[in-house]
Parts: structure tokens; sequence; C-alpha cells
């Protein structure tokens, strides 16, 4: 009985069965999930304000949402309120924050906000949350120029997580077609290949990032930028995987449905592309998840140092180049908020590469209740 | 009046002083070594011999598909239906394969590609060579199953090679290889890995589809039961040389190699009482040490000092059966 349930099933739906079991890596897929739809689908819902909307002396506004009130002047419970805030200077120059407790701030569930356009074509005000005008609901705080940092950790995301997916996407063309070909002929294009991924592999990689990001203008729009980051990662990206296909592809050349391709007389770039390749797409989607996180850092590191997306564009990167300074992170720890961000991101995509990884190899067994134990 | 004509037209395929060497690291491995060829058009012509006499560097050779490095074609020439295959540049040679010359292989279980549907790899075959729309191309892909005798072909061709048994997959490489209507078919031990029913079926296929048309086979096996029901024509290798090539009948009545005379009489016979088969005793020579002069002499009965050092020639000593030994020329001559 239970032989058959295993045959019948395919290598895609016992991979996809393995992976329901892996706990720690159907969390990263939730959490990965649940971040995408936030920072993609309904980034301009969600977030109560545009990423630019700069609150006039909200700078370093502490986090609305440690003060969150549910029972008024009475004691009695109520809808949950704001007061609005505002600072004074003590003799140190030190920012002291006071509430204005003249007047309650409700906190509204589809509040009237910036304009933006839902899905991206419907036009509109409402937003998810947000509390009325003069008061300003920040969720996790304010930046220095006393914008909403929630909104621009949300706003932030679609480049830092889109990022990882561009880049992955061009150094895996990339790393997959030069690997092909390398594995698929051999001989000396093999070696001169491998031997050019090697110099590439070499290098630091993090001083290529730097070197290659300064040869290029410093000014620059931000799609550009944001291309160029996804250039210059993949630049550095695609050798490793290029040595790993290969070393499958040499495996799968000898196969007789290869040669059987060849007598065909098909082209050699359709029988790489064809029947090589597919064959070494278990092992690319693990590598694929695996090495996201890598691309995230990457674009966060030279964000924070200034290298990458530029403000009034916030990436996670960008973001925490404030927190560069310790001063600050002591007055507003909350500037760190992003960092949270990036570290749910990368251990979400490293459980679930590790899960996918158990998924895809036969060799890790199903042990279950439904397949007995041995 | 036909007959006669087909007889004078030049063959299908001539091929002449053959060398495909591999080169390795402890020297040259001469899998075939000076062999001269012909298929003529709309025959099969049966290439026989042991395993690694260099049948299958052969067909693999005229396909110019010999693994490289380390293989090489050093010389010869491989005239297919008046062009020289050897001088193509590549991208004609892949235009003759699978359009003009077709292959069949030995594994019928590993030569489809296990993630695409068979319908869809006929599909890619045809449209590979011809400018036809996908759903032509399926539809021809349907008539080629329903032609090599698979039931219910509309719905085998929507199936994955797993889903499909031995004997039906090798329909399927049937079909493919018959797709573009090629001059040439080379089936490389297309019955090995099936069961003798099986084997039986697909030979009658074979038949049955050669009748149809004028494609020449060459028929590259060591089953000389097959052999004798199908090839018109008999060529047995030995060693990376033929050593005897005849029609079917003649040869199989009076061998005159004494390799082809070992290769017969191994045959078991339901009529013999002998207690041990008979063999031939000794293994083929390693193509990297072949002996000196005839490569067949230390297992051959009648092997002189001559054959331990020379070569021996070519000679027709009948008219079409070719003979490459000593013995048998000398033998006849003396006549």
């Amino acid at each position: 009985m239970a032989e058959e349930t295993q045959q019948s099933l395919s290598l895609s739906r016992l991979a996809l069965k393995k992976l329901r079991k892996h706990r720690l890596a159907m969390a990263g897929l939730y959490v990965l999930g649940l971040l995408y739809l936030t920072c993609f689908v309904f980034s301009d819902f969600i977030a109560p304000y545009h990423f630019d909307n700069e609150g006039r002396d909200l700078n370093h506004m502490p986090p609305s949402i440690a003060r969150i009130r549910i029972f008024d002047a009475e004691g009695n419970t109520c809808r949950p309120f704001i007061y609005r805030m505002s600072y004074e200077r003590d003799e140190y120059y030190r920012q002291v924050w006071v509430e204005d407790k003249t007047e309650r701030y409700p906190i509204r569930l589809f509040a009237k906000g910036d304009e933006h356009r839902l899905l991206g074509f419907i036009p509109t005000r409402v937003r998810l949350f947000g509390v009325d005008q003069p008061a300003r609901f920040y969720l996790f705080g304010a930046d220095v120029r006393g914008r909403d940092l929630f909104s621009r950790i949300v706003y932030g995301g679609r480049i830092s997580l889109s990022i990882g997916l561009a880049g992955v996407a061009v150094s895996f063309t990339i790393g997959m077609l030069v690997g092909g070909v390398s594995g698929y002929y051999g001989g000396p294009v093999d070696n001169v290949v491998q031997r050019i991924c090697e110099m590439v592999m070499m290098i630091p990689s993090f001083f290529l990032l730097l070197a290659l990001r300064a040869s290029l203008p410093m000014e620059m729009g931000s799609v550009q930028i944001y291309f160029m980051l996804v250039v210059i990662m993949s630049f550095i990206g695609w050798a490793g995987m290029a040595r790993v296909v290969r070393g499958m592809v040499l495996s799968v050349r000898s196969q007789e449905y290869v040669e059987a391709a060849r007598a065909i007389g098909q082209s050699d770039f359709k029988i790489i592309t064809h029947h090589i390749l597919p064959q070494t797409l278990s092992y690319a989607i693990v590598s694929i998840t695996l090495s996201i996180p890598g691309y995230i850092l990457g674009e966060s590191s030279l964000s924070l140092l200034g290298l990458g997306i530029q403000d009034p564009y916030a990436s996670w990167g960008n973001l925490l180049s404030e927190a560069m300074a310790v001063v600050h992170i002591q007055s507003h720890p909350w500037i760190l908020l992003p960092g949270v961000f990036i570290f749910l991101t990368v251990m979400s995509f490293n459980f679930l590469g590790d899960g996918l990884r158990d998924a895809f190899d036969p060799k890790s067994q199903l042990v279950g209740k439904e397949f007995g134990k041995i | 009046m036909a007959k006669s004509d087909a007889c004078n037209k030049p063959p299908l395929l001539e091929i002449s002083d053959l060398h495909t060497y591999f080169f390795l690291e402890g020297g040259p491995s001469k899998a075939v070594e000076g062999l001269d060829l012909a298929v003529p058009r709309g025959k099969t012509v049966g290439l026989v011999g042991e395993s690694g006499c260099g049948k299958s560097a052969t067909s693999l050779s005229i396909m110019r598909l010999i693994p490289s490095p380390p293989g090489k074609i050093v010389r010869g020439r491989i005239v297919f239906d008046g062009v020289d295959l050897l001088s193509l540049p590549p991208d004609d040679m892949r235009r003759v394969r699978g359009r003009e010359i077709a292959m069949i292989f030995q594994e019928p279980m590993s030569s489809l590609n296990p993630v695409f549907t068979v319908g869809y790899q006929i599909v890619e075959m045809i449209r590979n060579h011809e400018a036809v729309a996908k759903k032509e191309a399926w539809a021809r892909a349907v008539d080629l199953l329903r032609r090599v005798r698979i039931p219910a072909p509309e719905q085998r061709a929507d199936e994955y090679p797993h889903q499909l048994s031995g004997g039906m997959r090798q329909r399927v490489m049937i079909a493919m290889a018959l797709a573009c209507s090629p001059k040439l078919l080379i089936a490389d031990e297309p019955t090995t890995a099936l069961d003798v029913t099986i084997q039986a079926q697909i030979m009658e296929l074979f038949d049955e589809i050669r009748q149809g048309t004028d494609m020449s086979v060459l028929l590259v096996t060591h089953n000389l039961g097959i052999v004798a029901q199908t090839a018109d024509e008999v060529a047995v290798m030995y060693a990376g040389h033929i050593v005897e090539q005849a029609a079917t009948r003649p040869l199989f009545a009076s061998p005159l190699h004494p390799y082809t005379q070992g290769l017969l009489e191994s045959i078991p016979k339901t009529t013999s009482t002998a207690e041990r088969l008979h063999v031939i005793s000794g293994n083929v020579p390693d193509p990297s040490h072949k002996p000196p002069g005839c490569p067949f002499n230390p297992r051959c009965p009648k092997a002189t000092d001559r054959c331990r050092s020379e070569m021996p020639p070519t000679v027709e000593l009948q008219p079409g059966h070719i003979v490459r030994c000593w013995e048998a020329s000398a033998g006849r001559s003396g006549n």
C-alpha cells in the first residue's frame, strides 16, 4: 500500500510533501509570503504614509505603538487612540517628548491618508490605518527627518526584497548558460571558462562590489542605481553557479537521450537548454533560495555605505545607515528595526532553502505515519 | 529491370578506408581501422560482430557523433548520397542528422528524455528539420505513433516515457526516426534490451515499414538470427575491419572466413546433440594492442605464418562476396 502511494507521486509532488513536513522551512515560507505580499502587492495600502512624507518637528519621534491608549481619563475602556506628540529641549538640548492630552486621536481603520494607487491602478486615498491630522501615527517611530519608519520599511522592502530576486534571476541565467556550455563542450572551452570563473571568485566579493561601484558615476537616477546594483551583484554571483552547473552537466551529458538528441540533428544550444539544464533544476531551485540573502545583504551593505539607493528612496540598507552612529542608537534605538527585517528575511530564505534541499534530496526518506518507519 | 537499375546505381552510403581512433592515455585505441562498407539503396545491410569489434564506433562515425575528445576520425571517406559527410561543415551535418540519416539506439529506456512527453519529443524532431506549425506536427506525431502500431496513439502521445513499456518506447524511438522520412536508418542494436517476443514484433515492424519506402537500413547487431531474417546483405566485422561481406543467403550457406564460420557454428541448434556449444577460443583483441598481421590469427584454427605477419587484402572471391583472409582466397584460387 505504502509503495503504491509513493510510486504514483511525481518528484515535485514528493518534494512538496517533504517540504510540508519541514517546520522551519514552512515557517520561512509563510514569513516570506507575508513580507512579499506586504511590500509588493499592498505596500501603499499598508504603509500609512508616503515614504517621503515628512512630519514637521517630528524628527526621531518615538514609536507610537508603545503609546496606544485603550483607557480614557476615567479608566473606562474605549477605542484605541493616541495623543499628539511634540517635543521640547531640556538644558542639555535633548528632546523631551510630551503628549498633548487635550484631544484624542482614535486609530482608524481604512483612514484617509496620502494619495496612492491601490494594486497599481486604483487611485484612492484609503490606507489600512491612520489617525486624523494633525496628529501622526508612527508605528515604529520616526527617522531623522520626521518620516514614518514603518512606512519607509514597507516601501524599502520593495527594493530590498526585489533586488534579491532580480539579482538571482540575472546571475543564474548567466551561470546556468555558462556552466551548461562549459560542461557540454568540455575540453579547452571548459578549461578557459572555469579559469575565468575562478578568477571572478578569487577576488574578495565585497571589494569587487566596491570597485565596480566606484567605476560607475556617482550621480545616477534611482532606477539606474537599482539596475546598477543588480548588474554588479550578478557579475559576482554567476561564477559559483556556473561551476556547480558545469559539474552536473558533465554527469547528464553522457545520458543516452542527449546523444539521441544529437542524432536527430538538434542544435547544441537547444540540447543544452532543453535536455541538459532542466535536469539541474532541482539543484538550482535550492541554490537560488540559498543565495538570495547574499544579494539582499549586498544591497544593504552598499546602501549602508551610501553607495546604493539614495534618500529619499528607502531600502532596508540605507534606512540602517542612520544607525551607524552609536549616539543615535542610544537615544532612539528604533532606527535599528530595518535590521530586524533583513534578519527575518535572510533567516527565512535560509530555512526555506534548507527545507528545499532536504525535500529534493532523494536520499532523505519520508519517515512518517503514512510511510511507516523502516 | 528495376532490380538491375538499383544494382547499377551508386550505393546510398559508401564508406572507404575509415579509421576511427580513440586517443587514450595508454596509446590510441584503434576502434575502426580501414573499414570499407557500402549500403545500397533500399536494402538492409546487417553489420555483425562481437562486442568491442567497432560496430558502434562505425555507426557513430557515420553520424559524426564520435565523442571528441578522445575519439577522432583519422582517415577515410564516408560518401552519403554523393556528399562526403566528413568534409561537411557542422551546421550542414546537423541538417543531415535526423533528416537524411536517422538513428535508433540500443537503450529505449534511456534514449528518451524523461521530462518530456513522447509526443512532444517527436514534435521536436519534426520541427527541428521542417517549418511546420505545432498543431500539424502534433498530428503527424500521432500518425507516426499509429504507424508503429502503438494503440491509442492520441493518448500515448501525451504520456511520459516512464509510463510506457520497453517495447513501446522502442516503437516511439522508431517513430521518431521515421518522422522526417530519412534515406538511411541506422539501427544500433535496436532489440538488444528487449525480450524475445518483443524483439520479433519490433523486427516485423521494421520489415513492414521498410516495404512502404525505399529507405536503406544499416542494422548493427550481434544477433545473427535477426540478421538472417531481415538483412539483404551481411557484413561481418572483426577488430575494426570488415572480414566478410556477402548477400545474406550465400553468407549463411557458405561462409568463407574462419571467423564467420566460427560464429555460425556457435549458434545453438535444437537438432544438435552436442553437450557443449561451439566456442571461438580466445577474446577480441584489445583495440590498442592488436596482433600483427590478420587480427584474427591468434584465434584462427587455420592461421599460417603469413597470417601472423601480413594483413590480408580484401578480395572479391565471388560476385558480391568479399573476404579478407589469406586462407580463404588461397583455397579458392587453388580450386
